[in-house]
């Protein structure tokens, strides 16, 4: 995770197309600005963050799955929780799993877990379209390969 | 068995706060109603579940746009309904 940037996403780790679902695996880092203030004294994720680390394992999820065509865009959440504290040097498990997929948007199922406890889960709205720039795709898809998306999809 | 007018104002009003006695056939669901888009594709989630179809949003946008159709057709609770009873029997056959 580079916070940040809003690079929450650091490999994935499994992805199943039968499924429509994928596992990512995301560092905490140890130290950031972030912590500085969320809390001082008690440094933990914020639950935003957990949310967006969801939305984009859902976001490449649904770009793998379309093949890199259109992006997904986060239009909205539903049930999300935030059920334990995730402290600075911690390594998730992101779980999404696609729900349904509509005419221009798809609804995912999302979980991150913490050393086998689940500590947050959500279910999320994304709008899809085609890339609005070239630059836009190209970035995403070169995101893909250093999250290890074109292995995955070999092995 | 509820009609399919019935079931759609009822994913209407739970899906965006517009009381269930303001939506009538003649209802237009962004203009009448007040839904925008993000509830709309709340409204369509709903509608894909519960009559096991697609609606081709998209599709319907996309010649609205070029001219094709008016908004009118599919955006007209009535029309809208009736577009799901197609999609329902294409859906079967």
């Amino acid at each position: 995770m580079r916070l940040e940037y809003f690079q929450m996403l650091d490999e994935i780790e499994t992805l199943d197309r039968d499924q429509a679902s994928l596992v990512a695996v995301a560092h905490v880092p140890s130290e950031s600005s972030v912590f500085e203030g969320h809390f001082p004294g008690h440094p933990i994720m914020p639950g935003v963050l957990l949310l967006e680390t969801m939305a984009q394992a859902a976001g490449y999820l649904l770009m793998t799955l379309d093949g890199f065509t259109r992006m997904p865009f986060f239009a909205g959440v539903k049930t999300a929780g935030f059920r334990a504290f995730v402290h600075p040097g911690s390594t998730l498990k992101v779980n999404a799993s696609r729900l349904h997929a509509g005419s221009g948007y798809a609804v995912v199922s999302a979980s991150v877990h913490c050393r086998g406890t689940r500590v947050g889960d959500a279910q999320l709205t994304m709008r899809t379209m085609p890339f609005p720039s070239d630059a836009l795709a190209r970035h995403v898809r070169r995101e893909g390969e250093r999250l290890g998306l074109t292995k995955v999809e070999a092995g | 068995m509820a009609s399919t007018f019935e079931t759609v104002a009822g994913i209407i009003s739970s899906s965006s706060d517009v009381p269930l006695e303001r939506i009538t056939p003649q209802s237009h669901v962004k203009e009448d109603l007040g839904v925008d888009s993000l509830a709309f594709l709340d409204i369509a989630f709903e509608i894909d579940q519960t009559f096991g179809i697609k609606l081709p949003v998209e599709d319907w946008i996309a010649r609205v746009n070029e001219g094709k159709d008016k908004g009118d057709d599919y955006f007209i609770v009535g029309h809208l309904c009736a577009q799901i009873d197609s999609l329902r029997v294409a859906a079967a056959e």
